[in-house]
């Protein structure tokens, strides 16, 4: 990939500060990372490390207070289409039906370019996408977990955005249906190629599903720590990379960063460490 | 028989015991129990107003209230055949002179008999219904403007917390003063007593609604509020489509608050007001001081509760119908 390529989304320098009443809190510092087109991109860090505050600056619904982002040369400082974000927790509109809340979406941003009968099969086309097309006409309330998930990323998907923005897609799935959801992702990404940034806490699905892992340092003033270039080739298949040295060699380097070089919680580490002795000296 | 069969027997037939016991229970949850309490508070009644001596007589018992409330029905079906003779004798006369000359221009007047007990509960109905949706109607943007911003809410909350608790009565004498002076002209589509009745209505009716629809609003969760930025909805879009949806539980809460304060507000209202109401019916029967007064006001004051239930009951009806959640339990 040449350097080109690399300019559609650029962070430059981005830090933010939070006003809290024991004054500002810095959550991010200086993050760099630039983003080329049809990347898929994962954020791995761990919990309150920064990753979703990231996603929101790029998203446009926080301002970072240092630093800017820029997409395709613009700046972003406010939220828009263009770069449409699948919430954690679906964020599905619970008075509409699946087809009404991508309908909403299809409705504000191709207002002026596409006729009713248009719409009405986009919206059909990108619930197909996710194969929900037999749960169209019900409520956030009556479907599950995975088909929620699944309908937010048709509304995200049928804005036809710039950038695909997804925190912790799966993250509240069974394992089933995570796999599942998963493989739609990657079909549908190999079908469509969006830049898609994705916050994910498993790093099974960053491997899986990214060209680049992010792998964030623990806050305050997080920032990138290291960028993993994944290049197994596409299409991936989970049960041939199962056993794949390449594919345990890109899970070591995330866990060994995780779990090494980021430990995350002190006093359980030395706990395990003095465990650790103790348990030798008694062998 | 065989023993399965048997068992099945056994299963079923203690399927029918819970199945019996059950609906027994409800029984006696939905139509026994409300009952007794019904018959007690009767037989209490009945016993006390016996011991009650005032200078209208004794106060009156159960069977006394039950007699007047058939004496209201049979003079209002009374006054209705009296007016309905009038318009026939009218009719008659009219055309009669239409046929000496024809070209005689009949003259229709409107009856003027007294208003019977279900006119004054058809005015009082009417009356708070135009306050309360003259009040609606303000509280309801208002408190959507309060709840979406701060500072709206900063700069309107201390008249809320000062004019609240502010009774009808106090606002009474304003309103009809006000009334008064701006409402003058040669052919008024509403009277006088009414407006004041239905704007003292209003004023004690936009509270419970307004604060209500604020914190419904105010409490929308930030997710939503997310989908619509990044959706970039236009402010109206942002209200319709979001705002009204997600806070329709909290705007009826207030709105059902507002109704039944509302209705007792009116009567008090009516009786200063001389609206022509249930609550001028209770103030005239009791400036009457005859024998069957009392009762008729006891008629009057299970009217008004009746009345301020199914109120209640078809405020929750219409959420029902407009809420989008049809499994939340709604009370
Ligand atoms: N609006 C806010 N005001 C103050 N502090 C905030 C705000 N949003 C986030 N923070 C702080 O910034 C840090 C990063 O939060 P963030 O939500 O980005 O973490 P995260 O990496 O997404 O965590 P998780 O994986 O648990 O979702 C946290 O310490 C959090 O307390
Ligand atoms: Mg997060």
């Amino acid at each position: 990939m040449n350097e080109l390529d690399k300019k559609h989304l650029e962070l430059t320098r981005v830090g933010i500060e939070f006003p809290t009443p024991k004054g500002p809190f810095c959550a991010l510092k200086d993050v760099d990372l630039k983003i080329a087109k049809g990347e898929f991109v994962s954020l791995i860090g761990h919990s309150g490390c920064g990753k979703s505050t990231v996603l929101n600056i790029v998203a446009g619904l926080y301002q970072a207070t240092s630093g800017g982002v820029l997409l395709d040369n613009k700046e972003v400082n406010e939220p828009g289409p263009e770069r449409a974000v699948v919430f954690q927790n679906h964020s599905l509109l619970p008075w509409l039906t699946a087809y009404e809340n991508v309908e909403l979406a299809v409705k504000q941003v191709f207002a002026k370019k596409m006729n009713k009968q248009e719409m009405k099969e986009w919206v059909n086309h990108n619930l197909e996408l996710v194969h929900m097309t037999h749960a169209a006409h019900k409520r956030p309330d009556e479907i599950s977990g995975g088909m929620k998930q699944r309908v937010g990323i048709a509304r995200a998907l049928a804005m036809q955005p710039k950038v695909l923005l997804m925190d912790e897609p799966f993250g509240a799935l069974d394992a089933l249906t995570r796999a599942h959801l998963q493989d739609s992702l990657m079909e549908i990404h190999a079908e469509l190629g969006n830049t898609v940034i994705m916050i994910t806490h498993d790093v099974d699905e960053a491997v899986l599903l990214s060209d680049r892992i992010v792998m964030m340092t623990n806050g305050p003033s997080a920032t990138v720590g290291e960028i993993l270039d994944v290049t197994l080739p596409r299409p991936r298949e989970r049960l041939a990379l199962a056993d794949n040295p390449e594919y345990n060699h890109y899970r070591h380097e995330v866990l060994t960063f995780l779990y090494e070089k980021q430990r995350k919680v002190e006093n359980v580490s030395t706990k395990k460490a003095s465990g650790s002795k103790k348990g030798k000296e008694v062998a | 028989m065989s023993k399965e069969a048997t068992m099945a027997k056994v299963t079923a037939l203690d399927f029918k015991k819970t199945l019996s016991s059950d609906f027994a229970k409800q029984i006696l949850t939905a139509v026994l129990l409300p009952f007794i309490g019904l018959i007690v508070f009767l037989l209490l009644w009945a016993s006390t107003a016996k011991n009650i001596d005032t200078s209208l007589g004794e106060f009156p018992g159960p069977a006394q209230v039950y007699s007047q409330a058939g004496t209201l029905i049979t003079e209002h079906f009374a006054e209705r055949e009296k007016a309905e003779a009038f318009y026939e004798r009218q009719r008659e006369r009219n055309e009669a002179r239409m046929k000496v000359d024809p070209t005689y221009q009949p003259k229709i007047r409107d009856y003027t008999g007294k208003a019977t007990f279900f006119d004054q509960i058809w005015t009082s109905l009417y009356t708070v219904m135009v306050g309360f949706i003259i009040a609606s109607v303000i509280a309801v943007p208002i408190g959507i403007a309060c709840g979406l911003s701060q500072k709206t809410y900063s700069a309107i909350n201390p008249l809320i917390q000062i004019f609240k608790p502010v009774s009808p009565l106090a606002w009474l004498p304003l309103v009809t003063m006000v009334v008064s002076a701006v409402y003058v002209t040669d052919d008024p589509m509403f009277s006088k007593s009414f407006l004041t009745s239905a704007l003292t209505v209003t004023l004690c009716c936009l509270w419970p609604t307004l604060i209500n629809t604020a914190v419904g609003v105010s409490n929308i969760s930030q997710d939503l509020v997310n989908v619509s930025r990044v959706l970039r909805l236009s402010k109206l879009a942002h209200v319709f489509k979001i705002v009204m949806p997600s806070s329709i539980p909290m705007i009826f809460t207030g709105l059902r608050l507002s109704l039944g304060i509302g209705w007792m507000v009116l009567i008090a209202a009516e009786m200063l007001a001389q609206n022509p109401g249930l609550g001028k019916f209770v103030w005239d029967e009791f400036q009457n001081g005859s024998s069957d007064s009392l009762a008729r006001i006891m008629v009057a004051v299970l009217v008004i509760g009746v009345i301020g239930f199914m109120l209640d009951r078809l405020m929750l009806m219409i959420q029902r119908f407009v809420s989008w959640d049809k499994n939340a339990v709604l009370r």
